[in-house]
């Protein structure tokens, strides 16, 4: 199996440079798979998708009533992000969710950056995010977006820009975490060459974030992580993160609120729960603040977060700060409240409700990506390039109707990686989702993170439901360090 | 630990029990039905009694023969009881406690899943001895999985409990349904049928070599004895019943011989009822009633299970709006 004939088509590949040559780190990695013999590579990615399948790493489609469960899924050529590269995202990363943060803590109590006419109040109050109930609340230690997947872009010239904040239950991490074991299984040769950072400390490093949320006085602090149930289609992630971290697993009607604490029903009475990881949205939490028809919610549970009787993570309302409008304005909003430049820019996108914009839009649509700022997972989206006419005029008539709810994007040409069709390699684009925890004490950025590709020739959509797949995604170490996932794994035996 | 969790380690052991139990049967009445050739058309129908669930196979399939049988207990998606239904259950029970057992316990439920889940009814069928096996040696390989690779706490317990209770009641019922049929041929002592029949009913309990260790002759009373009074075989209903005790008294914290709650208490009586039992008692009673009012007290005990562990009531549950804060 050999990388000669690859073809980059002129994107930015993440392993050769427009010469077709390895990028500095890659070398290595496609050394080693240019020496495996015939077929053994193909070989390998059979057995890591059986491995998956055995482990039951799946998610669910719903729209697939016979079939309900699909392996994620996986492309055995991992994409590599070197050192330098890595240094600024973590940075930039840190920069906006410390900026992100300070917004949504604004935004419900003083509401500083509206009455200062930075952010459009009328915009903000009037996101799907945005929570009412969610005014005057003050979650622990002033964090509210405990767990964020930020999913970046890199365009042709080879630079990152942040194509989204997901800053409600951003799901994802656990594929991290089992792509990058399967790898380990499946490659131990390539793996030990390279210098990759490693990944697996995340559930202890989740579950430290978690306990430091308690409330005070806590000595033991217990942490449960919340599922709407095993239908729900990241139902794996949510047993994953689960059993590493070692608590437990609970559903709604596990838990209930009594005498204003909340509690979980066990086979010896009731115990006290003290943090909960929820991932379940803001609306279903709790029938008497947020819908009422909830039937998977804990009534009453809203009442003990305010009191402090329990810690959420994250915290309700901070889908506000998700909206695909109100990220128009992030460069802003790090600028305000913290004095600084973006480090990642965001992509240059068109706000439908700004006249000049619109009237851009609507001339060029078929040169943008059109997406409503209420959707995600690849949903109510128009890749203009690629659209029909019909298509474009429908969007045309949904954006003169609906301005508020659409922005525009020039259609990036997203860098691309090998991966394996067949006998040969071919390119694919590709995104990439790194996870940041936000402590009390520090901020975490997992050095790695979810890179989800576009299986299907020429798509630039990655999401899972459409016919995305992941990779291993490693970060380098700075030339000179050793592989300390490597050597860990040998320390393990 | 949590209600929900107990209750699915419980009932996912449960399932994993039946399956094999089932395959059992099937494998044991396939070779007695080779080697009697006679005899085969009517021994189907007494392994669907065996089930309890004749009433639906009737609906479903009417006449009994090999083809419906294997299909209604092996694969059929409509019958609750099938192997694969079965399967099915228990993996989903594991799927929604999965961060509870241990990995390699889901693994070997999920791959037993998807063995059953690929079987084609034809090839299977094709090498029946193998596809049962197969499934015996899954069942085996998670109880050996479950043992080393989990915590022997609270959670282990309800697991033990659950896959002892369902045992108990399958030795009985294979019994119940068999010693009846059989009974006839005891006429016909020292023929060679007599011994390939009642060999049969100890090989649906895989009980056949440690039968012939402890008893040697072929008889049906020791048979009897065997599969129910046995302390040391663990498919014999008293073994279950005590090392049942056993993990209900660890769930607890009861000491041996005490009780804290309903469920223990009839478990415990049970026991007694059985520590005590003799063999000529029980005939004198009535073989079949004995063996039906054990049923129904295994049961009841797994009635009471649920009420106590799965879904208590709690006594200082008041609903939160007539709290005062």
């Amino acid at each position: 199996m050999r990388f000669d004939g690859y073809d980059t088509e002129g994107f930015y590949d993440e392993l050769f440079d427009p010469q077709g040559n390895p990028r500095p780190g890659a070398d290595l990695l496609i050394q080693r798979i240019n020496a495996l013999p015939e077929s053994e590579l193909q070989r390998r990615q059979k057995a890591a998708e059986g491995a998956l399948l055995n482990l039951g790493i799946t998610f669910n489609v719903y729209s697939n009533e016979a079939q309900t469960e699909k392996i994620f899924p996986f492309d055995i050529v991992p994409r590599i992000v070197q050192a330098k590269e890595w240094e600024v995202l973590e940075r930039g990363l840190k920069q906006r969710i410390s900026a992100l943060n300070s917004f949504i803590d604004d935004v419900y109590n003083d509401q500083k950056i509206l009455k200062e006419g930075v952010v459009p109040a009328d915009l903000v109050l009037s996101a799907e995010g945005f929570r009412q109930p969610c005014i005057g609340l003050e979650p622990p230690c002033g964090i509210w977006c405990h767990i964020t997947g930020t999913d970046l872009v890199k365009d042709s010239s080879g630079e990152f820009f942040v194509l989204e904040d997901n800053l409600r239950c951003p799901s994802g991490v656990s594929y991290v975490l089992e792509n990058r074991l399967i790898m380990k299984r499946t490659f131990p040769m390539v793996f030990e060459a390279c210098s990759v950072q490693p990944v697996t400390d995340y559930p202890s490093r989740l579950l430290e974030m978690l306990q430091e949320m308690a409330p005070p006085g806590v000595r033991a602090p217990m942490v449960v992580v919340w599922t709407p149930g095993i239908y729900n289609s990241a139902y794996f992630e949510h047993s994953f993160l689960a059993q590493q971290m070692g608590v437990p697993l609970v559903e709604g009607s596990d838990l209930l609120v009594h005498r204003g604490e909340v509690m979980m029903r066990t086979t010896k009475g009731l115990e006290r729960v003290d943090v909960i990881y929820r991932r379940i949205d803001d609306d279903f939490m709790d029938p008497k603040t947020f819908r009422a028809d909830s039937m998977l919610g804990v009534p009453g549970l809203m009442k003990a977060y305010r009191k402090g009787k329990v810690a959420l993570a994250n915290a309700p309302g901070t889908g506000v700060a998700d909206d695909k409008a109100v990220y128009a304005y992030v460069p802003e909003i790090i600028r305000y409240y913290l004095g600084e430049e973006p480090i990642i820019n965001n992509v240059p996108t068109y706000a439908c409700w700004r006249d000049d914009d619109r009237q851009y839009v609507l001339e060029n649509l078929d040169q943008l990506v059109v997406k409503a700022v209420n959707e995600s997972g690849g949903y109510g989206m128009l890749v203009g390039p690629h659209a029909t006419a019909a298509e474009r005029e429908e969007f045309a008539r949904r954006i003169k109707a609906k301005p508020r709810t659409y922005i525009a994007q020039p259609t990036l040409g997203l860098s691309r990686v090998p991966v394996l069709v067949d006998d040969h390699f071919e390119g694919r684009h590709v995104d990439l989702r790194p996870y940041i925890l936000f402590g009390s004490r520090s901020i975490y950025v997992l050095p790695g993170g979810l890179t989800r590709v576009a299986l299907k020739k020429g798509s630039l959509v990655v999401n899972s439901s459409q016919g995305g797949g992941s990779k291993d995604t490693w970060v380098l170490n700075t030339e000179g360090g050793t592989s300390s996932e490597s050597m860990r794994q040998s320390q393990e035996g | 630990m949590l209600s929900r969790v107990a209750n699915s380690i419980y009932w996912l052991n449960r399932y994993i029990e039946r399956a094999e139990n089932v395959a059992r049967f099937i494998d044991a009445n396939f070779h007695m039905t080779l080697d009697i050739p006679d005899s085969a058309s009517d021994q189907w129908q007494p392994l669907i009694n065996t089930t309890g669930d004749h009433e639906l196979f009737k609906e479903l399939y009417g006449e009994s023969n090999r083809e419906s049988a294997i299909e209604f207990l092996v694969f059929a998606r409509n019958n609750p009881n099938s192997i694969y239904s079965c399967v099915r259950a228990a993996r989903e029970n594991a799927r929604s406690v999965r961060e509870y057992i241990s990995s390699e316990m889901w693994e070997q439920i999920n791959t037993f899943y998807l063995m059953i889940n690929n079987a084609a009814r034809e090839v299977s069928m094709d090498l029946p001895h193998k596809f049962f096996v197969d499934i015996m040696n899954a069942s085996h390989g998670f109880i050996g999985i479950t043992d080393s690779t989990m915590n022997h706490g609270e959670g282990w317990h309800f697991g033990r409990l659950g896959r002892m209770l369902e045992r108990a009641d399958k030795t009985s019922r294979i019994l119940d349904v068999k010693y009846f049929i059989l009974l006839p041929s005891v006429d016909y002592v020292g023929s060679s049928y007599d011994n390939i029949l009642w060999g049969a009913l100890l090989r649906s309990a895989s009980a056949f070599e440690m039968y012939r260790k402890r008893h040697g002759r072929i008889d049906h009373k020791r048979i009897v004895e065997f599969l129910l009074l046995d302390q040391h075989f663990p498919r014999a209903v008293h073994y279950c019943i005590v090392t049942a005790m056993i993990s209900m008294n660890n769930i607890t914290g009861s000491p041996r011989g005490g009780y804290s709650n309903k469920a223990e208490q009839s478990l415990g009586r049970l026991l007694s009822e059985f520590n005590f039992a003799a063999l000529e008692d029980i005939f004198n009673y009535g073989l079949h009633e004995y063996l039906d009012s054990t049923q129904t007290r295994i049961n009841a005990v797994g009635e009471e299970i649920q009420e106590v562990f799965f879904s208590p009531q709690f006594a200082d549950a008041v609903p939160e709006a007539k709290t005062l804060d």
